[in-house]
């Protein structure tokens, strides 16, 4: 496809739903092409596909063995995502733990209101 | 949704230029509503527990202007601004956001359009934001500038507030 050419970085990377399934494939170790089309289920040139993706962006890192080519995660080029998604997880859990609890006074006052006007 | 109380916020990536943020509350959606919208309230809550609000303003309708400043115990001041562009009482608010901080010639000024949905069941609200960032320049602008912890001139977003409160 035209758009991998624009966006081919690690943020597309793993903003491609398959593509992420193919990370989470390899997080448990190193595999061939042909295991990923089967635990993806996907036509092998669609997984290819993805790879040749994963693979500009070096989020895999590839290695020949014999016949076979074999694809293995490389952590360290999601890292600053993966941390960036982190970090903005926690502000907004904080924010929302506050949230939450403003939401328990609101709740009180409300039950209060009977009674309490 | 297995997450039977207060769990965390979760943040996904759904497409290359959105973040959804999502997180659920054991309150009816009225409430969380409320809470979202009402200045006091939102003074409460929206520093993250990284400082201080010192200005929250809301006019909330269509066309009207929002406005939340936060201060660090040090110092430091962040302040977004945005404008709503649909508010549908207790279920979902649309509203442009930019931040202060950002260079005016980045495309930053643009900001991102965030929807606010709140859902209702059995008593407790799914509350997603979707943040819909205008080009893969800006994104690209939020991501870079969210990775240069205590970058203070950078563009965007919350998780600017995310950094620099720190």
């Amino acid at each position: 496809m035209a758009r991998a050419a624009t966006t081919a970085d690690a943020f597309n990377a793993i903003a491609e739903p398959r593509r992420r399934e193919i990370l989470d494939a390899l997080a448990g170790g190193e595999r061939a092409v042909n295991d990923l089309v089967a635990v993806l289920e996907l036509p092998q040139p669609q997984v290819s596909k993805h790879l040749r993706v994963l693979r500009e962006v070096e989020a895999v890192l590839v290695r020949h063995d014999g016949r076979r080519r074999l694809y293995r995660l490389n952590g360290p080029a999601l890292k600053p995502i993966h941390d960036w998604v982190k970090d903005y997880e926690r502000t907004w859990s904080e924010r929302f733990e506050q949230l939450n609890v403003v939401l328990e006074d609101l709740k009180r006052k409300e039950e209060g209101d009977g009674s309490g006007r | 949704m297995a997450v039977a109380d207060s769990g965390s916020a979760t943040v996904t990536l759904p497409t290359e230029e959105q973040i959804l943020i999502t997180r659920e509350f054991d309150a009816p959606k009225r409430l969380v509503y409320q809470a979202w919208t009402t200045p006091e309230l939102v003074r409460r809550w929206w520093h993250a527990n990284r400082g201080e609000v010192t200005v929250a303003e809301i006019d909330l309708r269509v066309g009207g202007a929002w406005r939340y400043v936060a201060v660090t115990p040090d110092g430091f001041e962040v302040a977004f601004h945005g404008e709503y562009r649909e508010v549908v009482p207790n279920e979902r608010i649309v509203a442009t956001e930019v931040y202060e901080g950002a260079p005016q010639t980045d495309g930053a000024d643009e900001g991102t359009l965030n929807t606010a949905t709140f859902t209702e069941l059995d008593g407790r609200t799914t509350l997603t934001t979707l943040v819909q960032a205008p080009s893969l320049e800006v994104r690209d602008a939020i991501i870079a500038s969210g990775m240069e912890a205590g970058m203070q001139d950078a563009l965007m977003l919350l998780e600017q507030v995310a950094r620099s409160l720190r």
